[in-house]
């Protein structure tokens, strides 16, 4: 995702949104910012900064399949290699945010890297929050309207 | 077996998680204490609109104009307190770019623009001075008065709850773990925030509503407060801790007292009427300030975020869950590496 600078009125609801603590407030700017992979580079055909710079390839960049595929191969590699804790975080498009643009090999839990062991975008519980809201809603006019119907009249 | 070497299995198993060196997973929320000021201001604008509508129709003039003023004053606060918090205040208008049900910024936003005509106009129609009536311009202003109000009473729910659906709506553990109950509080520290306003501003013999009102909303708030209180699931700590506690007890004491003298004292003496309204308005703002700072807390101490999802992940052994969750029941798992499929133990040294 990218953040339209010329837009953002620096609302902060997205920090508050992302289960990963990624994107933040800028101080002195009041804008919202978090890495672009890069955006303009992407446009002009190149790769992302941190991915060309990298020298031992452990950043790399390219479509999302063939990362995936590349990514379980390693795994693979590692767990042959005697290296059972080796894992993927982030590649499955079917955890609790459908997967992620950007994800990692790890040596150990999730949590131990700072991030979170099974994130779940809060917008799951969309319909049931709505609903409550509405109900809220609907019995506040509902007792408001009786106040004024009350037996006493006054 | 266990970190002192000891075979012997704890009574009562270690409550540990890991994280990186303790470092908060999530970032706070950015907003001041503007926000849950907002949440007050924005309660009370509704409250009082609802209230000012019903008066206008049952002929109670003083409690109409305490609620139509009271209804635009804190809309007008509530616009200041929102746009005063912004990154870039300057271009608060980009709110009005998009409408998207998913995001209750959005909703609110376009719940406030809806709401504000009426309310505005409902207080124009009440501050227009005597001897402007007359006009065509005065004529036509003091007409639009009651269905600019009653416009504004049709909007003013949505506006008493949107703030519960924007809070919940979050990746803020504690605001989303209430999100079920969050709405009846704060429809609740609406109702009793307006009618403690119409207790202070009105006389006694107009205030019946106002004081019904009041007492409706400060049950419904202190109820469905205590059963956030009562949910399972370790977000909920941060309620019922440190100064989200606090603030929220305070809240309670002030809103219960409030109501105690709406349904006594109130009922006779301008007075009574006048502390117990303003003990109900500042039981609503502390009630905003505390659910507030429990999602605060809960976004600070990386507890909130792994231990919960860890259970979700069920790697974590039934005990331990429990005792981080808050619910040991004393039965203690003999043999820990079975409930973890990959047999290690993950937990910290």
């Amino acid at each position: 995702m990218v953040v339209q600078q010329d837009i953002c009125n620096g609302c902060g609801y997205c920090v508050s949104g992302c289960p990963y603590g990624v994107i933040d407030r800028r101080h002195g700017d009041g804008r919202a910012n978090k890495c672009t992979l890069c955006y303009d580079r992407l446009h002009g055909g190149l790769e992302p900064a941190c991915a060309k710079a990298c020298p031992t390839k452990s950043i790399q960049f390219g479509p999302l399949d063939e990362l995936r595929e590349r990514a379980a191969q390693r795994l693979d590699q590692l767990h042959d290699a005697g290296v059972p804790e080796a894992r993927l975080y982030g590649h499955d498009p079917d955890d609790g945010v459908g997967g992620n643009g950007a994800f990692f090999l790890l040596l150990d839990e999730p949590e131990v890297y700072g991030l979170p062991p099974e994130p779940v975008v809060p917008t799951r519980d969309l319909a049931s929050t709505w609903k409550h809201t509405g109900a809220a809603a609907a019995a506040l006019l509902a007792v408001a309207v009786s106040a004024f119907v009350g037996r006493r009249g006054r | 077996m266990r970190d002192d070497g000891s075979r012997e299995e704890l009574a009562v198993p270690r409550a540990s998680f890991r994280s990186y060196y303790g470092r908060p997973v999530l970032k706070p929320p950015v907003w001041g204490w503007k926000i849950p000021a907002y949440l007050f201001t924005g309660g009370l604008s509704a409250g009082s609109a609802l209230l000012a509508a019903g008066a206008d129709l049952t002929g109670r003039p003083a409690l109409r104009r305490a609620g139509r003023l009271g209804g635009f004053g804190g809309l007008l606060v509530s616009m200041y307190l929102l746009i005063a918090d912004l990154g870039r205040p300057e271009r608060f208008h980009h709110m009005l770019r998009v409408a998207k049900p998913s995001s209750p910024m959005s909703v609110g936003t376009w719940i406030l623009t809806a709401y504000g005509p009426g309310s505005g106009l409902a207080a124009a129609a009440e501050l227009l001075p005597a001897s402007l009536r007359p006009t065509l311009a005065g004529r036509l202003l003091h007409a639009a008065g009651r269905p600019a109000g009653l416009s504004a009473a049709i909007f003013a729910p949505g506006v008493a709850s949107y703030t519960a659906a924007l809070l919940a709506q979050t990746a803020v553990p504690a605001w989303h773990e209430a999100r079920r109950e969050l709405p009846f509080v704060y429809t609740g520290s609406a109702a009793a925030s307006g009618g403690g306003l119409g207790m202070l501003l009105a006389p006694v013999a107009e205030a019946g509503p106002a004081r019904r009102l009041a007492v409706a909303g400060a049950a419904a708030e202190l109820i469905a407060s205590r059963l956030v209180e009562r949910r399972p699931g370790l977000p909920i700590e941060a309620y019922t801790t440190g100064r989200a506690h606090r603030l929220r007890r305070a809240s309670e004491y002030l809103t219960l007292g409030g109501a105690i003298v709406a349904v006594s004292a109130a009922r006779r003496s301008r007075l009574a009427a006048a502390a117990g309204g303003l003990a109900l308005l500042a039981g609503s703002a502390l009630q905003r300030f505390g659910t507030f700072e429990a999602g605060v807390a809960s976004t600070k101490d990386p507890k909130y975020v792994v231990v919960p999802q860890r259970v979700l992940l069920g790697r974590t052994r039934r005990d331990e869950a429990l005792v981080l969750l808050g619910q040991f029941d004393g039965h203690v798992e003999l043999s820990p590496e079975c409930d973890q499929p990959d047999g290690r133990d993950w937990r910290v040294q």
